[in-house]
């Protein structure tokens, strides 16, 4: 008979030290949402097709779904809670909602953190470019022009030396 | 998801003994990018998890021009396709890694998964076999290699034995005047499974083939090598009606099934068609060189 096994998973979440209970058949994505309470992070497909999921781990774009909870001791998870600061929006979430680059937002978390990960790389990518990179991320309200708009002004925007 | 255990494994002996232990419902963790997903759909009963990708051999990658590349098996795609000397060197693996899923696959996926999952549309497949990937093989009974060309057996089965997996991937380096390409045909641009994919790696001698593998994708029970291509080429100047003849011979070994992704006809003529791109462009790279 398969069995499970409980787990105490410590990581790094969005810059803090976090410990918490996960079954080891968890993926990641079930791990943030029910046992870390991070509901930022969607649930589409939950098969690697539509990014609804992404997050960072350790430095990396990847689709939570396709994690096991239990890989994530000792690793390094970047979510959508932790790109707003103290100050406000970050660049790119501010541009989402000046250009309307959504609509139910069901998609956007896997946007934002799939653009995050692009900028880091590629500071000043070409549309082409913004449209490879978000290929793994799926949409059905927008039509995505919007979504490169936006991440195109966000770019700019970072791009631009600091007043 | 169905019950099951996670083990981080962080020697090659310790994953050995994991998967032996296991028996025959224990399955590697790569990337996870097939096998999460298969254990969530439960199309395979799995209840163990063996993590591979703590074992150091696992996860480097090394390259000198006498003896060539070694990928670690789990090494994920991007750093594969992001390492200049596979650009330069190995550009049918780079075209066929820089393709698979996007970019949050990419961070994960691996070789040793596309070719542990054995799919007959496996992208890096054809790759590795044009260029004569040879893989590491650790298990109960020690070490073994197995060339990638006779790795897999059918849809998603292949040579590995209880308790084995696969440590890295092996590419010979090229000898001089050598070139080698990859491509794929998918209705859109990016993320989909491929109706077809070929890719070749030849040698020239001025503008007289050598040497030359031809491998095909998605058009039969496991990727396959096509030697008539080849013989088509080797002996031969390279003109317009050498590479129409080995476009031919792969239309020819071609048997492919109908499907949502293409029919049988549309599967045939896409092996002629991307079998001499694949071999003006392993061309151009040999020249290139
Ligand atoms: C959205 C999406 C898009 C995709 N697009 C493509 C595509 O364009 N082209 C393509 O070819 N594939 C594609 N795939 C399939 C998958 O990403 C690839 O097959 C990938 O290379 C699998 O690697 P992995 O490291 O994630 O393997 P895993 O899922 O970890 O493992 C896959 C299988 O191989 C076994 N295995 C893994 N490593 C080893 C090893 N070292 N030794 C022995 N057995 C091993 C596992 O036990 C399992 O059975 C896609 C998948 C998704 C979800
Ligand atoms: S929910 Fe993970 S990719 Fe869709
Ligand atoms: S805004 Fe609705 S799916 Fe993107």
């Amino acid at each position: 008979m398969a069995t499970s096994e409980k787990l105490v998973i410590t990581s790094n979440i969005n810059g803090e030290e976090r410990t918490f209970l996960a079954d080891s058949r968890d993926s990641l994505l079930e791990a943030l949402r029910e046992r870390v309470n991070l509901k930022g992070v969607k649930e589409g497909c939950n098969n690697g097709n539509c990014g609804a999921c992404a997050v960072i781990l350790n430095g990396r774009l990847v689709n939570s779904c396709c994690v096991m909870a239990a890989e994530v001791e000792g690793a390094t998870i970047e979510t959508v809670e932790g790109l707003a600061t103290p100050e406000g929006l970050a660049p790119l979430q501010q541009c989402f909602l000046e250009e309307a680059a959504l609509q139910c937002g069901i998609c956007t978390p896997g946007f934002l953190m799939s653009s995050t990960a692009l900028l880091r790389e590629n500071p000043a990518p070409t549309d082409d470019e913004v449209r490879f990179w978000l290929a793994g991320n799926l949409c059905r309200c927008t039509g995505y022009d919007k979504i490169i708009l936006a991440v195109q002004a966000a770019a700019e925007q970072m791009r631009a030396p600091k007043k | 998801m169905q019950a099951l255990r996670y083990a981080r494994a962080t020697s090659i002996d310790e994953a050995v003994r994991m998967l032996r232990e296991g028996g025959e419902t224990a399955r590697v963790l790569a990337g996870g990018t097939d096998v999460i997903v298969q254990a969530r759909e439960r199309r395979r009963v799995i209840d163990l998890f063996v993590d591979i990708k703590h074992i150091p051999d696992v996860m480097g990658m090394t390259y000198d021009a006498q003896r060539g590349l070694t990928v670690g098996a789990a090494v994920p795609l991007y750093q594969v396709y992001g390492n200049a000397d596979v650009a330069r060197v190995y550009p049918a693996l780079r075209a066929a890694t820089h393709v698979i899923g996007g970019k949050a696959i990419q961070g994960r996926a691996s070789l040793g998964g596309n070719l542990g999952n054995s799919s007959p549309a496996a992208d890096s497949i054809p790759a590795m076999m044009a260029l004569d990937g040879v893989a590491a093989i650790a298990g109960p009974n020690g070490r073994r290699e197995v060339h990638v060309d006779a790795f897999c057996t059918g849809p998603g089965r292949n040579v590995l034995q209880p308790g084995e997996f696969i440590v890295s991937l092996h590419f010979p380096q090229p000898v001089a005047h050598s070139g080698n390409a990859w491509e794929r045909f998918i209705p859109r641009n990016e993320m989909d499974i491929a109706v077809v994919n070929a890719a070749c790696a030849l040698t020239l001698e001025g503008d007289v083939v050598t040497a030359a593998r031809v491998a095909l994708g998605a058009v039969a029970p496991t990727t396959i090598m096509v030697p008539g291509a080849a013989e088509a080429l080797v002996g031969r100047r390279l003109t317009d009606d050498t590479i129409a003849a080995a476009g031919a011979a792969a239309k020819e070994a071609a048997t492919p099934i109908e499907d949502m992704r293409g029919t049988v006809k549309q599967r045939k003529h896409l092996s002629d068609v991307l079998v001499q791109r694949v071999v003006r462009a392993a061309a151009e790279h040999a020249r290139s060189r």
